[in-house]
């Protein structure tokens, strides 16, 4: 267990300044999640706190004490690479002892840990095999195996699972989630830019954009009150619909977004258009209506649509469930 | 070589049969160009070996049976004496020397190469030019190096002895390259100025292949700069560490211009190549040298052939 504090940290690369003023609170025993775009910063933040790269300005404190000058060894993290970064020459088991043996652990200790850990992750038949004789979905396995039986108080994942192909990234996020379970009380940091990971995994979320924090909170409170238009748009699946001018002027704001499950089809008034495409996804069908705007805008209906492509229609959008921003973006 | 398989479908075997014609294409030039530079004048020396050849008459030379190896010679007095390569201490000796020479350097230049590699692989300014700089001693000629630290080390004019002692590190100056207590180790320093930067690069380009985030890894877990090393790097590029080793041994083994320039005539340096070439040309025995050099070649093609099995050395370049 252990809270982090990060307060006003600040990282250059030579004239580049690449985190631009961070403050961020980790609870102990908190699952956070770090999302935002490409090149945003995440990996840097995570290697930050892992101490892999040297603190610019302000401070991370584990506990309370300042950590700035701690070897990542000493901190009490153990990281997950996306690349897995496991060492090519020794064995499954190998790879999972190496550490904690030279740390000082017993050969019956290391030995426990080892099997345990395999175990748990299901690379028990696998242990005396290198690297390069596993697929990827098995060695992404190792590598968490060997951030497991160092027994830290903080894991540090740096999209641990971009490189496995769909069905293994649910099993292993699946797997991620209850390792987060049974070990009880360990911070964990995840960095994606998957949607569905951020929002199945986070106890919170925190976006980053560009070097700053934009919001952080639960899945929850970002998805219903995101504080501005860039994370009412990065968060959720399809992309929340943004309308202006005379769309937004009833609502007094110079623009609004509606989720497309919160858009219905009216038979009067409402926004007029025209369907010009239609994703059916078995259970729930995307149609895309031209309002007249640069974007279609789209709804969300359960089951298949009872307007066709090319159908005159009408939207609306459902109670209490416009989202209004100002002219800088900020949500009112 | 390429049976039919029982099931193969006509096409993939055109497509196969088409490899086998291109692989033969492109192999064609080099197979021609090593019967002609490498074949041809080998078989010619394994032949002189077997002739009573000389630089007179290498022609219309007669073949001559092992004798050039080994002969017993019974004389009137009914002493046996036996001649030949094999029983000759002046070869034998040249053996111990060269492989003496070859050892201590291939060691010395491996240690001092790792070492320059892993100060080279690491990040600092201007580190493109001193790579480009320690090539230097490699790029010069070996005859113009060898002349050049014969002056250096020039017992009465060389500036070795002079720097040596105003340093007061010597009393009295030391005949480098003739005093036969000198002069394999004269050889062994020179050659190792001039082979290091290559070992060097060699490792390097093998540092190299390594990636960083395994030492990111080895950072998070804690492990000892000295165990990174050990443990890491070391078992990582050693299979680099074995071929630039196979490529310095196998130079090693056959030396001549240095020691042919720097110490023409000290027996406790002369190695095979040099006794073989003396044999052949200042003592007109173009036999006698030929089959030294037929054992020379032996003894290399053994040596590399049990390093490579002793040391499981992978040539192919797959995993
Ligand atoms: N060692 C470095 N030297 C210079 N610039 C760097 C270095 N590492 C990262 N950067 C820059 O910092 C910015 C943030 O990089 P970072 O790797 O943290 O992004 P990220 O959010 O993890 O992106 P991605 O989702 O693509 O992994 C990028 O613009 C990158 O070019
Ligand atoms: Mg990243």
């Amino acid at each position: 267990m252990a809270n982090i504090s990060i307060k006003n940290v600040t990282k250059s690369f030579g004239a580049v300044k690449v985190i631009k003023g961070v403050d961020l609170e980790i609870k102990s025993g908190e699952f956070m999640v770090f999302v935002g775009p490409s090149g945003c910063g995440k990996s840097t933040m995570l290697r930050l706190i892992a101490g892999l790269e040297d603190i610019t300005s302000g401070t991370i404190a584990f506990e309370g004490k300042v950590v700035n000058a701690l070897a990542p060894s000493d901190r009490g993290i153990a990281m997950v690479f996306q690349s897995y970064a496991l060492y090519p020459h020794m064995t499954v088991y190998q790879n999972m002892a190496f550490g904690i043996k030279l740390g000082g652990a017993t050969k019956e200790e290391v030995e426990k840990r080892v099997r345990i850990a395999a175990e748990m992750l299901q690379l028990t038949p696998y242990l005396d095999r290198l690297p390069k004789q596993l697929s990827g979905g098995q060695r992404q396995r190792v590598a968490i195996g060997r951030a497991i039986v160092r027994d830290p108080k903080v894991f540090l994942f740096d999209e641990p699972l971009s490189n496995l192909d769909a069905a293994l990234r649910v099993a292993t996020r699946l797997e991620i989630a209850k390792l987060h379970h049974s070990m009880n009380n360990v911070t964990m940091i995840y960095v994606t830019h998957d949607q569905v990971e951020a929002m199945t995994l986070a106890d919170r979320i925190c976006v980053l954009r560009d070097g700053y924090i934009e919001q952080v909170g639960t899945p929850l409170e970002l998805y219903e009150k995101p504080n501005n238009l860039f994370v009412a748009g990065f968060i959720g699946s399809p992309k929340m619909n943004f309308l202006n001018g005379k769309f937004a002027a009833p609502y007094k704001a110079n623009s609004i977004g509606v989720r497309s499950e919160h858009l219905e089809f009216v038979a009067k008034g409402g926004w007029p258009g025209k369907v010009i495409h239609a994703e059916k996804m078995g259970s729930d069908t995307y149609s895309f209506v031209d309002l007249g705007m640069t974007e279609p805008a789209i709804i969300r209906e359960t089951g298949t649509s009872r307007h066709g492509v090319d159908a005159k229609v009408s939207l609306a959008p459902m109670k209490d469930k416009v989202h209004r921003f100002a002219v800088d973006g900020k949500s009112i | 070589m390429s049976s039919v398989p029982e099931n193969g479908t006509p096409i993939r075997n055109e497509l196969f049969a088409g490899r086998v014609r291109s692989a033969w294409l492109f192999l064609t030039p080099m197979i021609v160009t090593l019967l002609i530079v490498a074949a041809w004048p080998l078989s010619r020396s394994i032949w002189f070996s077997f002739s009573d050849a000389s630089l007179g008459h290498f022609r219309d030379a007669q073949f001559y049976g092992i004798k050039n190896y080994f002969k017993t010679i019974t004389m009137d007095s009914g002493a046996i004496h036996h001649f030949g390569v094999l029983v000759d201490p002046a070869w034998w000796n040249a053996v111990y020397n060269t492989f003496r020479f070859g050892i201590v350097s291939v060691t010395l230049e491996t240690v001092l190469g790792l070492a320059v590699a892993l100060v080279l692989n690491a990040n600092f300014k201007g580190r493109g030019f001193v790579r480009a700089a320690i090539l230097i001693p490699w790029a010069i000629p070996t005859v113009v190096s060898a002349k050049i630290w014969g002056w250096m080390l020039n017992d009465q004019l060389g500036i070795f002895n002079d720097i040596l002692l105003r340093l007061h590190i010597i009393s009295e100056k030391i005949a480098w390259t003739a005093d036969s207590n000198y002069s394999m180790f004269t050889i062994v320093m020179v050659d190792t100025w001039k082979t290091l930067p290559f070992m060097a690069l060699l490792i390097l380009a093998g540092l190299q292949q390594i990636p960083g985030d395994v030492y990111e890894a080895a950072e998070v877990d804690g492990v000892h700069p000295l165990s990174v090393f050990w443990n890491i790097t070391l078992p990582l590029v050693r299979p680099a560490l074995m071929v630039a080793v196979i490529f310095r041994m196998l130079d090693a083994l056959r030396i001549f211009d240095l020691v042919y320039i720097l110490t023409p005539n000290s027996s406790q340096t002369k190695t095979m190549a040099v006794i073989s070439r003396e044999n052949m040309f200042d003592f007109d025995k173009l036999g006698y040298g030929s089959a030294e050099s037929t054992v020379l070649f032996l003894i290399l093609l053994i040596t590399v052939i049990a390093y490579i099995k002793i040391g499981r050395v992978n040539l192919e370049g797959n995993n």
